[in-house]
């Protein structure tokens, strides 16, 4: 660590640890729903329990991001951040926004607005608090004598992402038009601009565990961000297939989203070839592992499942079925989850002073929470294509055929466990890493 | 052999490119000519069910047009598929309302909002969903066929 000011980071990784071990929580709760253990029904029906487990991730997810951009600003500056308390001041009052949002789906305090059912009333406070976040780093660089392509890469993203916030919480009386504005936000996000935070994540990663040339890794950072909008601007077409808008939808929709694996792939054959072509041996292996996993998981979720099921003639049949759980959720754990646990694990050594790079918990919490995903996303796939046969093709009712499909939820409940694991053994070894020091300062590998 | 600055003008360029397109696409859609949805049939009943169907996050369960939570049944036809009477029954249960095990919120509603639910499934039954409503509500589509 070169700056005192990168310490903050460390509280919003805290954070992330709270709030990621509550939404595997929830979703615990709603995987016994589906096998029919819905106990605490009158008190966490199903749809509260989504909406936790879906706005934790965002939550948990943009809280790293935070966090990744205050580790990684001042060290791209080469300077402190404009302020840490205001950083503080920040990081409380998201944390009291994202509690009372979630406190509030227990009392029927929503939108109803599938990933963006924070009530407008908060997504106020939520505008206020991000402008907060963009002010300090925007500062920061705007005082700043260096200013790379890797932190206006990760800035960008951040900006784009507080941008793409506001057509969500616009009011439309129309159900077409709202459905069609909410994907500006949630589609354009993660297959956007969320793509330039990873990237801009992994372009420092890599320029810090492989030692390759800075200059050499930005120049394909570009090339994977323009990749990203190339394909995913006009790939939000394949949200808008079958919901009451135009066909001209199915042709762009089908070209442009059958082009975002480009990105993915570009990302990880990046990441594999720098990480090869590197001389530095980095002895955070563990930071390694979640970094090259990142890149690698996220083109196979994100890239080939997106793929899978994003032409129109494959996607009317999909469309509002399992199928697209199975995407989502090795999409966000590849792409998003990965790349924040991977910040993380490269941060924890260089704020604390103590270097417990190799430790067989840090490994083993690799290794579980990745195989025990790609289990619930085989369970997520076979339950999904079972549906869409079954309900789609052979006209099942929609109840008889979850029915049959229940099975597989018990798989996909048991390789949770194995993934809670994984998750509890890393935040087992985010606490033993203890708080952040300036005996840290300048100690860096 | 690429460089840094002709990467930036390739990342530059092709998003300014498609962000253009994309916007001039969201405009075609929404120009009046090409509307599916019958956006003239949309009256303070429907909105009055859209309110409702957000406040109640009807969303975080059922699916509409393919979108939500995969929990519980695709509400796009309902109304040609069960008749209003039974979602009457459904939205007016004194208790949860559980076929086949899985269990729904009891709503308990008045005959207005029930109405107005009603109305707002009847206008996204109507919506020309390029095919889509043909595939998930088989029923739906075996009644047209049997008019025909």
């Amino acid at each position: 660590m070169k700056y005192k000011s990168q310490k903050v980071a460390y509280w919003f990784f805290a954070l992330c640890m709270l709030l990621f071990a509550l939404q595997i929580i929830y979703g615990f709760i709603m995987g016994f729903a589906r096998i029919g253990m819905d106990g605490l029904h009158d008190w966490i029906p199903f749809n509260t329990a989504r909406a936790v487990h879906t706005n934790l991730l965002v939550v948990w997810l943009l809280t790293g991001f935070m966090g990744a951009a205050y580790y990684i600003i001042p060290e791209e500056a080469q300077r402190e951040l404009m302020s840490v308390k205001l950083a503080y001041v920040q990081l409380i009052s998201l944390a009291i926004v994202g509690v009372a949002a979630i406190v509030g789906f227990h009392f029927n305090i929503w939108e109803g607005r599938k990933f963006l059912e924070i009530p407008r009333e908060l997504d106020f406070l939520v505008v206020i608090n991000v402008l907060l976040f963009l002010g300090i780093i925007l500062t920061t660089l705007w005082k700043a004598e260096r200013r790379t392509t890797t932190a206006l890469v990760l800035t960008m993203g951040l900006v784009f992402a507080a941008l793409l916030y506001l057509p969500g919480m616009i009011w439309f009386d129309s159900q077409v038009t709202d459905s069609f504005f909410r994907w500006w936000v949630v589609h354009l996000w993660v297959e956007g601009v969320w793509e330039l935070i990873m990237g801009g994540i992994l372009s420092y990663l890599l320029i810090k565990l492989t030692g390759v040339d800075r200059e050499v890794i930005e120049k394909w950072l570009y090339v994977i961000v323009g990749l990203t909008f190339l394909s995913g601007l006009l790939g939000t077409g394949h949200h808008y297939y079958y919901i009451g808008v135009n066909k001209i939808w199915l042709i762009v929709g089908g070209v442009f989203s059958a082009l975002e694996p480009l990105a993915f792939l570009a990302m990880a054959l990046f990441a594999v070839n720098m990480y090869r072509k590197g001389e530095k041996s980095h002895p955070n292996k563990i930071a390694l592992f979640w970094t090259i996993g990142a890149s690698i998981v996220s083109f196979v979720g994100a890239g080939l499942l997106g793929f899978a099921h994003t032409l129109p003639q494959t996607n009317i049949f999909t469309h509002g079925t399992l199928v697209t759980a199975m995407h989502g959720h090795y999409a966000f754990w590849g792409a998003y989850a990965m790349i924040v646990l991977a910040i993380i694990s490269y941060a924890l050594p260089n704020m604390t002073g103590r270097k417990r790079y190799n430790t067989t918990q840090g490994h083993m919490a690799f290794w579980l929470s990745n195989v025990g995903m790609l289990g619930m996303t085989v369970a997520f796939g076979v339950a999904g294509v079972a549906q869409v046969y079954l309900e789609r093709k052979q006209k099942l009712d929609f109840m008889d055929v979850q029915n049959e499909v229940a099975v597989h939820f018990v798989v996909l409940l048991l390789c949770a466990s194995l993934f809670t694991t994984g998750i509890v053994m890393f935040i087992i070894e985010f606490i033993k890493y203890g708080r952040p020091t300036d005996e840290a300062l300048e100690k860096e590998i | 052999m690429l460089s840094k600055s002709q990467a930036r003008t390739f990342f530059l360029g092709g998003t300014v490119v498609t962000f253009l397109v994309f916007i001039g696409l969201t405009v075609y859609s929404f120009m009046p000519s090409n509307d599916q949805t019958h956006h003239e049939k949309i009256d303070a009943q429907v909105i009055r069910g859209k309110e409702i169907w957000e406040s109640n996050n009807c969303m975080g369960c059922h699916t509409i047009m393919g979108e939500g939570g995969y929990y519980a049944p695709e509400l796009t036809k309902v109304v040609e598929r069960r008749g209003e009477g039974y979602i009457k029954a459904v939205l007016q249960s004194p208790i949860p309302w559980g076929p086949k095990g899985r269990k729904m919120v009891k709503y308990e509603m008045n005959d207005a909002d029930t109405e107005a639910m009603i109305a707002y499934f009847k206008w996204i039954g109507q919506l020309d969903l390029n095919g889509f409503d043909r595939v998930v509500s088989p029923l739906a589509q075996d009644e047209e066929e049997v008019t025909e």
